[in-house]
């Protein structure tokens, strides 16, 4: 390779090259950390909620007009004639819903001694029914019974008081103790005050699908209450292939019963997840478009100022080629001329990656750049800079010896 | 002069239509880019109420005490919200010129017509100042006083759209709705308004969230309306029912405070000590005062209400106008030299360097303007998409305003002139001879 023509070309060059490295620096740099960003927010919106076949399930969000003693009895009722429905399979009430339900979060400890010491987990309230109908996967211990579970009407009743047992997650398990062989313990759930045993663990069960609650994410307690409140949430699992018949059913079953109630939403949980994740996935797609904006201006710009330097040499090209220089050779010059600008471009980006990488992490990233991106980044540009390169270099090649006797 | 510089620009800049249309189109995707992100952020990180926000307080008290467990930039921040029984003294200290306790509630609404069926609405539990201290406009009737405060009634506040949906927009003042069941008298209806970010109460929504109705808070807590927002406790609660609730350690009561001056700030803040130091001794805290008053800007920063997705898109977008620069700097230099013979007729004709620099600068700046009007149409497309991508909760801050639209132009043609500095004093630099001879 004639690197000693390239360099002295490049000489006659040095700020439109400059101009070029530049423009790959940084965008090397965005193109790393959006990449970055890209992927963390794409594996965020698809975590895993535990849930069962999230598409058959659907939440109906029911507030009730008067918060009267007779809730519970009412909810029953409702629970019932839900059951009762052919497209039904299974369905059950609860304070709370995995992927955008409010958040309700306690601390529960083994040692109640040490009260600020507890796993902060959310708080799901729900019958003997809660497993089947959001179809949890059971690794330990065993369901509720219908004698586990009792009755509780709002917030300040039963604090402080005594359940026969409840069940949490594995995620769970395991920051109470590192082996998760949690079973048959006793647990303190503040500020609840209730004190209880662990008596199954489920294989996963999301708190909340929101980034920034990302340290207890699968932290999850299910507490066997009947939950009454003005607000609740029935749960209901459609048989296969009945959900929209049973969306139906369910609305106007509830209706029939009473009038004294405000049915605020009704939306599978597939459904919830597009909604709770609709931030990341914009984040997300922003990203790319201005990934794809990046690439595109900088690919011009090397483009525009090759088919110059092309032009402005054309002589000098002439010259070589009547020399005794191949095309080849001449196209070979334009790639290394753009091979080593380039370099010089993924050199410094890198270092900005880096350093944007710092400042990134304290805003959206929830991480350190990994080594693979920068990696990505840097093939990705120098095959940029080369496929810009090439229109201008095979124009550049086919310049003709004979142009080298005619004028500039 | 400027006009015959004018028209040797264009004459230029149609020699080398693809050059031409590079530039441009460098220049209105980096200003397209840039400016949809600076619209949104300027728009997120906007004085929701500028006429007052130097004299709005939101006081803080640690009543949880020292957590040694908790994450270290956890720990030094004071409770968000009060007790009920902390927001309680510092109503009855009525130490401000105005003050409101305040909490959202969900309620359910029966509206008059028998034929409607009950909604939900989004309700506010707060004192009557709440509506002079944030200067809230009044359509119909006016704000409840200190009588309705101090005897619980039973009166309501509608928003204007609120009153549009139950009422059909009329003057609905003594008209009567069931909340929760139990009947209250409008007394006032407001007009437009909605600061953004809400800053009296920031966690949910903070951008598009709305409270629909107001009530006063004396008699929210008499009908026992549970917040519908955080409720933080540190330790069981002190016993059950909605009673302990109100006795707990919770916190869940915004509270907001008018100081006028310097002088009103520091009394106030005397006496939140002063109040801290009360409660240690009476053996409600085992810990030293630790209490804090922060006004609007400040309480706005410390919840990092800027939502970090849109800093960082800011930053990002700007990365683009940068490349877009260096792009649109480069194709400037290659086109400038290339026309370095005409330059050299010129020079040798009698144009002096500065003429030369001044006229690759109004070139410059016609790319700039072009590029600038292209940006603008790029930024209409850049917020739709937006608009589409981002949460809802942002989704209120894509529009344009008429300044955001003078700064995209004024930043277009910054650019490009940014751009055109170098190439234009290179082209001043061509010999008149040399070229001459060339030729």
């Amino acid at each position: 390779m004639h690197w000693v023509p390239i360099l002295c070309a490049l000489r006659h060059n040095k700020v439109g090259a400059t101009l070029i490295a530049l423009q790959i620096a940084l965008t090397l740099a965005v193109l790393c950390n959006a990449l970055f960003i890209i992927q963390q927010r794409t594996a965020q919106s698809r975590r895993p909620s535990g849930v069962g076949d999230e598409a058959s399930v659907f939440i109906i969000s029911n507030r009730w007009v008067v918060n009267s003693d007779d809730l519970p009895a009412r909810e029953q009722t409702d629970l019932a004639a839900l059951r009762s429905l052919p497209e039904v399979a299974d369905a059950t009430v609860s304070n709370d819903h995995p992927l955008g339900g409010p958040v309700w979060s306690e601390a529960m400890l083994l040692n109640p001694d040490m009260p600020r010491s507890g796993v902060q987990s959310m708080v799901y309230m729900m019958d003997d029914h809660g497993l089947d109908t959001l179809g949890l996967r059971l690794v330990a211990g065993r369901n509720f019974s219908p004698a586990d579970v009792v009755n509780r009407h709002g917030l300040a009743d039963h604090a402080g008081g005594t359940l026969p047992g409840i069940i949490i997650t594995q995620a769970a398990a395991k920051r109470l103790s590192a082996t998760g062989s949690v079973l048959g313990h006793t647990v303190l759930i503040v500020p609840d005050g209730i004190s209880t045993r662990i008596i199954g663990i489920v294989d996963q069960l999301m708190s909340t699908p929101f980034a920034g609650n990302a340290p207890f994410s699968q932290n999850s307690i299910i507490l066997p209450y009947r939950w009454a409140d003005a607000q609740i949430f029935y749960v209901v699992r459609a048989r296969p292939g009945q959900l929209g018949a049973a969306m139906v059913a369910a609305r106007s079953k509830l209706y029939d019963i009473s009038t004294q109630r405000i049915i605020t939403g009704m939306q599978t949980l597939s459904d919830s997840r597009l909604d709770a994740y609709r931030g990341d996935r914009g984040l997300a797609f922003l990203m790319e478009v201005v990934c794809a904006i990046l690439l595109v201006v900088t690919a011009f710009g090397i483009v525009g100022l090759t088919s110059y330097w092309v032009a402005q040499r054309r002589r000098q090209i002439g010259i070589r080629r009547a020399l005794g220089a191949t095309r080849g050779a001449i196209l070979r010059h334009f790639q290394s001329e753009n091979l080593l600008i380039s370099g010089a471009g993924v050199a410094v980006g890198v270092l900005l990656a880096i350093a944007a990488n710092l400042w990134v992490v304290r805003s959206v990233a929830l991480a350190r750049l990994p080594f693979l991106y920068p990696l990505i980044g840097v093939a990705a540009m120098l095959l940029l800079g080369q496929l810009a390169v090439l229109w201008p270099a095979l124009r550049a090649s086919a310049v003709p010896p004979a142009s080298a006797a005619r004028s500039a | 002069m400027f006009s015959y510089y004018l028209s040797l620009a264009l004459r230029s800049l149609r020699h080398n239509v693809v050059l031409t249309s590079l530039m441009v189109l460098a220049i209105g995707v980096g200003i397209g880019a840039s400016m949809t992100m600076l619209t949104i952020f300027r728009a997120a990180s906007g004085d929701p109420i500028p006429q007052k926000s130097a004299q709005l307080f939101v006081p803080q008290i640690d009543n949880f005490g020292p957590r040694p467990g908790a994450p270290p930039q956890a720990r030094d921040r004071l409770p968000p919200d009060l007790t009920y029984t902390d927001a309680q003294a510092l109503m009855q200290a009525h130490l401000a010129t105005r003050q409101a306790a305040m909490y959202p509630t969900i309620v359910s609404i029966t509206p008059p017509a028998a034929r409607q069926i009950p909604l939900q609405g989004t309700a506010r539990a707060t004192y009557g100042d709440f509506f002079s201290m944030f200067d809230v406009p009044f359509q119909f009737g006016a704000p409840w006083g200190k009588s309705e405060d101090d005897g619980h009634a039973a009166v309501v506040v509608l928003t204007r759209a609120f009153n549009q949906q139950l009422f059909g927009g009329v003057d609905s003042v003594g008209r009567s709705l069931l909340i929760n069941n139990r009947p209250y008298r409008v007394i006032g209806v407001l007009d437009d308004w909605q600061p953004r970010p809400r800053f009296y109460d920031l966690g949910q929504e903070d951008y598009s969230g709305a409270d629909q109705l107001f009530l006063p808070f004396t008699r929210a807590i008499d009908a026992q309306m549970m917040t519908s927002a955080n409720f933080n406790c540190d330790r069981p609660g002190a016993g059950s029912g909605w009673d302990g609730i109100l006795r707990s350690n919770c916190i869940w009561i915004k509270f907001w405070a008018e100081l006028p001056d310097a002088r009103a700030v520091a009394r106030y803040r005397t006496f939140l000590n002063n109040y801290a130091a009360e409660q240690r001794q009476l053996g409600r805290f085992h810990w030293a005062p630790r209490v804090a008053l922060r006004d609007v800007p400040e309480w706005l920063a410390y919840n990092h209400v800027m939502p970090p997705a849109v800093t960082t898109l800011t930053a990002v977008s700007f990365a683009v106008l940068a490349v877009c620069l260096l792009n649109a700097a480069g194709l400037m230099l290659a086109k400038y030299m290339s026309r370095s013979a005409s330059v050299g007729v010129r020079r040798a004709l009698g144009a002096d360097r500065p003429a030369i620099f001044a006229q690759g600068l109004v070139e410059a700046g016609m790319l700039g303007l072009v590029g600038g009007l292209i940006g603008v149409g790029l930024i209409q497309l850049g917020l739709i998409g937006s608009r589409v991508e981002l949460p809802q909760d942002l989704g209120v801050l894509t529009h344009m305003r008429a300044s955001d639209f003078l700064i995209a132009l004024s930043l277009a043609i910054v650019t490009a002139l940014l751009a055109g500095l170098y190439p234009a004093w290179r082209a001043m630099q061509v010999e008149p001879a040399l070229q001459i001879k060339a030729e």
